[in-house]
């Protein structure tokens, strides 16, 4: 056989194949120890000296040409192999992934995390108080004495022994401003119980309480913090507020703050009573005789309160018009806020 | 509080439209709640008279009236009221008129009969919901008058939400101060002028108990008319405020409450044994009220007293014994100043909730006895005759109120802007306080009206008040930022919430009140806390824990067409109303498939060790383990206790199928309560060098007797600390075919270390040869082959 034929030989018989391993086999016919390729070579030292050289070359150039086949084809095979694994492989992509699909916290969590939030970004730290109170920690270290009028107001739950539940989370200012001296800046998320329950009241909702502690901290600093905090809650750069006089017995003066209605954007609705005004908030100066139970100088420090209705906040934040389905615990209703 | 704004602009007028009026109210924190017209718009209404009334001859139902309108010449006019007859005075629309909803009056003919206007009821003019017939008006109504002008139908009602500390502002009076100190208006005068006795008749009055009632004011008016009528003008104001007329003494007393915010009460002058005393009741003393109620009395109560027993109960409501009648014809008038202290909270007590009372409570100004007694006396004669005796007044009257000192520097710094002192001394004298200079301070007489105003913080919020809120400056965020500290070794409550939502759990918050026989059904431990005024009785005590909360949540969800449910809340659980009897938890609950339905998972009931895995998900970097232990709530053979990093930590397991059952549950869920104190504690990693020598793993499969706890049995290898063991843990349990019933064969996985070399075979073989062993000996684990 000349070597011509050997080279279409080869190419004869690399076609032919179409897996790897037989690849293997038909290549040992040609570049194994007795392939004809190797026999070729082997016999080299047979010939003359002035052939050899000439040959030998020619044999070379041959088994060049081989191995080129040769990888042609190994790569040929290996992509029509991976071709027909990756058909076999194909999936239905559009079927659902495997497993759980996550969960979702309360909206009230996440009215609150978002409250905490804005005023963790202005130095205030969260504080905690317990939800049974005492008299003490609940009315008449805010100034809220027995018999008065304010305290009818509160709708107050009572258990034995004189406890009741806490009706606003205000108690938590006493309790932190006994353990610590100003500067205080605190929010105090919670529940809070009042005995009343119809369409617009549950007997459980959550408040915020803040409190901002120091020589300085004036009415109108509270302004400056709450109407920020307003505006950044909603996300509304322009959001109109306002302050309006009111009464608390723990802070003086007191005021009611009201913002622009984020529902009809003041024009007046069913939200706000046409008014285009929403009541969201209460807040004031630290009264004096708060100070007074806890021990605070009243001369050298001052500052302010506030308390906020967190599902009202939620409401108008998310749109949501029934209060009580904050409570009902509806997966429908709960999955919105996932 | 509700009024008439008419009868305030009769007292001060300022140049403001009703809702400009409005505004300066709530903004001076006087909210107003409601602000409604007394008439709709209609316009062409006169008075009329009819002056003659026949049957329409086509018609039985109908009359043809001939009207005087102040026209030349009478109208004729068709109406179908059954009261319309000759003499009447009534309101006419005339033709042109416009009626309520747009209704235009036009000349007509009614069953051939032409018609020049219209006879209107109440309800057509809406100003009432119904009416039996054409409005009938006061026989001196001047026929040809425009009827809104006459019943000054263009008023409107204003209704306040006061605040307890505004009592002054409770009547007209008060209002008109306000408003004129806030539009710095002159006020009308109310005439008090002393009324000069006809006759000398006096009545006794004693105060047994001068704190609680320290002035009294009393007088006799003998001979009124009994049948005078309270007048128009006056019924108009009494009904504006939300009052009906009732009998023309009463009706002034009202009046005068209404008007200078003074409560009043008239006794029928023959009922009276014996001197009117102002006394605490004695206890298990009764009496009959107006409202007819009979109250019992206790100690603590003041009332109006004669020889008799109680009279009225002091301050909140007249007797119905002593009561002023339609046939009585001599009174005696009282005027008293009770302390709010004496009031507060009592007609509560026996459910009642009075115009007096609610001024007593919040304080009535000590000055308005004598005011109020000669402006009623005066009312009175003028509307039912009669004369008056002289003004019996019994006590000393309100001690006198301390100065208030003022700084105005104080004031600048509470409120933090700039004010002069000038501006803000202004502000105080125009809400009717003196103030004397005293160095750089002042001293500062508050008016008797304003028993609120005790205190320098009073004042400086009286200043904010007139300057007015929306005047103050909104001051950027100021001073040092110090920043806050970032524990790293604690996880946040939010972030635990997080990570049971990334685990598929979905928030809930239920309330913390729950029924009484379902915490006793759940509760571990603490006694039952009840409400002694809940709300209602499935909301009756305070929880002991949260799982039986969140059973309500998973009833209520499978209700409505949920077949699985995995739930979380975070809350209190009450163990006692102590502070520390209320540790915040974590409740876990985890009901019916362990994956929503789905093509690529078998379907699987989720179980206890689902809901292990997820909680040692939560613990984690801390160590999870559970040590079985029983809980009224949980399956007794599914219950454990959770230690995190041996610390207790609550509890997980399979609800009580006993329960299950009573909650109509078709199966178990498994639930777990942690406490948030432990969860939340986390720490701060620190690094360890990694072994420079490869690890070694050797698994051997062992048989014990099924009750053996796994736990138990890997606890004790750690325990005895087997050279070169690093861990060890269970990764299969088999029982069946090849396992002697009662066994079950436990396979562990063991890995070897050795910080410095490379373990040898006979040092590896050793290792596992020990742990055997040990198994050996303490559970008759035996190898298996």
């Amino acid at each position: 056989m000349n070597l011509d034929e050997i080279l279409k030989d080869a190419e004869r018989d690399f076609a032919a194949v179409s897996t790897l391993p037989v690849l293997d086999q038909v290549k040992a016919r040609y570049l194994g120890k007795s392939g004809a390729v190797t026999e070729r070579m082997k016999s080299l030292g047979a010939l003359p000296v002035e052939e050899r050289k000439a040959m030998g070359a020619r044999v070379n150039q041959l088994k060049d040409h081989i191995e080129g086949l040769l990888r042609e084809r190994r790569e040929a095979i290996q992509n029509a192999e991976l071709a027909r694994q990756l058909a076999a492989e194909s999936l239905d992509v559009t079927l659902p992934g495997r497993g759980e699909p996550p969960g979702g916290l309360h909206p009230v969590t996440r009215t609150l995390a978002r409250i905490e939030q804005l005023f963790a970004s202005i130095g205030f730290v969260v504080a905690d108080g317990p939800e049974i109170e005492t008299d003490f920690y609940n009315f008449t270290a805010l100034n809220i004495p027995d018999n008065h009028p304010a305290r009818a107001m509160h709708d107050t739950f009572y258990l034995d022994g004189g406890r009741l539940l806490r009706t606003h989370t205000s108690p938590v200012q006493v309790h932190f401003m006994q353990g610590h001296p100003p500067p205080i800046r605190i929010i105090a998320p919670g529940r809070v119980y009042r005995c009343d329950s119809d369409v617009t009241h549950t007997p459980m909702f959550h408040q915020v309480e803040g409190l901002w502690v120091d020589e300085s901290a004036s009415f109108a600093d509270l302004k400056g913090v709450l109407a920020d905090f307003m505006g950044r809650f909603f996300e509304r750069d322009n959001l109109p507020v306002r302050f309006r006089p009111s009464f608390f017995p723990f802070t003086e003066p007191s005021a009611e703050m009201d913002i622009g209605c984020v529902i009809c954007e003041g024009a007046g609705c069913r939200v706000c009573s046409q008014t285009g005004w929403l009541e969201v908030l209460g807040c004031g100066m630290v009264h004096p005789n708060v100070f007074g139970h806890v021990g605070i100088d009243a001369e050298r420090f001052q500052g302010f309160a506030f308390g906020l209705g967190v599902e009202r906040l939620a409401m108008l934040r998310y749109g949501v018009d029934d209060l009580r389905l904050f409570f009902e615990n509806d997966l429908r209703f709960l999955k919105q806020f996932a | 509080m509700q009024f008439s704004e008419a009868w305030l602009r009769s007292l001060v007028d300022p140049d403001l439209n009703t809702q400009q009026l409005g505004h300066l109210l709530t903004m001076a924190g006087l909210e107003v709640e409601a602000i409604e017209a007394v008439a709709p718009v209609f316009s062409g209404v006169v008075v009329a008279e009819i002056l003659k009334a026949e049957k329409h001859p086509n018609a039985d139902r109908l009359q043809v009236c001939q009207v005087a309108t102040g026209g030349d010449e009478p109208l004729t006019i068709v109406c179908g009221a059954i009261n319309a007859r000759a003499g009447l005075k009534t309101a006419c629309a005339l033709v042109g008129a416009t009626l309520p909803g747009d209704f235009a009056i036009r000349q007509a003919k009614v069953r051939g009969v032409e018609s020049f206007g219209m006879l209107c009821s109440a309800r057509e003019l809406g100003v009432a919901d119904a009416a039996d017939g054409i409005l009938e008006l006061p026989a001196d109504a001047p026929v040809g008058a425009d009827l809104r002008d006459w019943l000054d139908l263009d008023d409107r009602l204003i209704t306040l939400k006061l605040t307890p500390n505004r009592g002054d502002c409770l009547s007209l009076l008060g209002l008109a101060r306000e408003t004129a100190a806030l539009t710095s208006l002159p006020m009308a005068d109310i005439e008090y002028a002393p009324v000069p006795a006809d006759i000398a008749d006096v009545h006794p009055v004693e105060i047994s108990d001068t704190a609680a009632c320290p002035a009294y004011h009393g007088r006799v008016i003998r001979d009124i008319d009994t049948s005078a009528r309270t007048p128009v003008w006056m019924v108009r104001r009494l009904e504006r405020s939300g009052l009906r007329p009732i009998h023309p003494v009463v009706d002034v007393t009202n009046y005068v409450l209404l008007e200078l915010g003074q409560p009043m009460h008239a006794f029928d002058l023959s009922r009276l044994r014996g001197p009117v005393r102002a006394r605490m009741a004695r206890a298990g003393e009764a009496v009959k009220l107006l409202n007819e109620q009979e109250v019992r009395l206790d100690s603590d109560e003041l009332v109006i007293a004669d020889d008799t027993g109680p009279l009225a109960l002091a301050g909140i409501m007249g007797g119905l014994g002593s009561a002023v009648g339609n046939d009585s014809r001599d009174l005696f008038l009282e005027a008293a100043h009770f302390s709010p202290d004496a009031i507060v909270g009592r007609a509560r007590r026996h459910g009642l909730s009075t115009d007096s009372a609610h001024r007593f409570e919040r304080g009535v100004d000590p000055e308005l006895p004598r005011r109020a007694i000669e402006r009623a006396t005066r009312l009175i004669l003028e509307i039912c005759g009669g004369r008056a005796g002289p003004v019996v007044a019994v006590g000393a009257g309100a001690p006198a109120r301390a100065d208030i000192p003022f700084r105005p520097a104080r004031a600048r710094r509470i409120l933090g802007f700039d004010l002069d002192d000038a501006a803000m001394i202004a502000m105080l004298e125009r809400l009717g306080m003196v103030c004397v200079a005293d160095g750089d301070a002042y001293r500062v007489t508050a008016p008797s009206h304003r028993f609120d105003l005790v205190r320098e913080i009073d004042l400086i919020e009286e200043i904010a008040r007139i300057h007015g809120y929306d005047a103050i400056p909104a001051t950027p965020l100021r001073g040092a930022h110090v920043m806050l500290p970032v524990p790293e070794g604690a996880r946040s409550p939010l972030m635990l919430k997080q990570a049971m939502a990334a685990r598929g759990y979905q928030e809930v918050v239920t309330y913390s009140f729950v029924p009484e026989e379902l915490d006793r059904d759940f509760r571990n431990e603490g006694a039952v806390l009840p409400l002694l005024n809940p709300i209602a009785s499935q909301l009756g005590v305070m929880r002991g824990g949260l799982i039986g909360g969140l059973v309500q949540t998973l009833r209520h969800n499978l209700n409505h067409g949920q077949e699985r449910l995995k739930a979380f809340e975070v809350g209190r659980a009450f163990l006692s109303s102590e502070a520390d009897g209320q540790p915040t938890r974590l409740a876990v609950l985890a009901y019916g498939p362990v994956h929503p339905e789905q093509w690529g998972e078998p379907a699987r009931v989720v179980d206890f060790f689902d809901l292990r895995a997820d909680i040692e998900s939560l613990a984690r970097p801390r160590e999870l383990t559970l040590r079985r232990a029983e809980h009224p709530a949980l399956h007794p053979g599914q219950s454990a206790q959770v230690l995190i990093d041996g610390e207790p930590a609550g509890w997980l397991g399979a609800l009580h199928p006993r329960l299950a059952l009573k909650y109509g549950l078709a199966r178990a869920p498994v639930v777990a309560e942690l406490d948030l104190e432990v969860l939340v504690r986390g720490h701060c990693p620190r690094y360890r060098a990694l072994p420079r020598f490869p690890a070694v793993r050797r698994d051997i499969a062992m048989v014990v007797d099924a009750g053996t706890a796994v736990g138990d049995m890997l606890d004790a290898v750690m325990a005895s600390k087997p050279t070169f063991l690093a861990r060890i843990s269970c990764f299969d349990l088999y029982q069946g075919e090849g396992v002697e019933s009662g066994k079950k064969s436990l396979a562990f996985n063991m890995l070897l270390q050795h910080t410095e070399k490379t373990l040898t075979e006979s040092e590896i073989d050793s290792t596992v040869a020990e742990v055997v062993a040990l198994l050996a000996n303490k559970y008759k684990a035996t190898l298996r082959n």
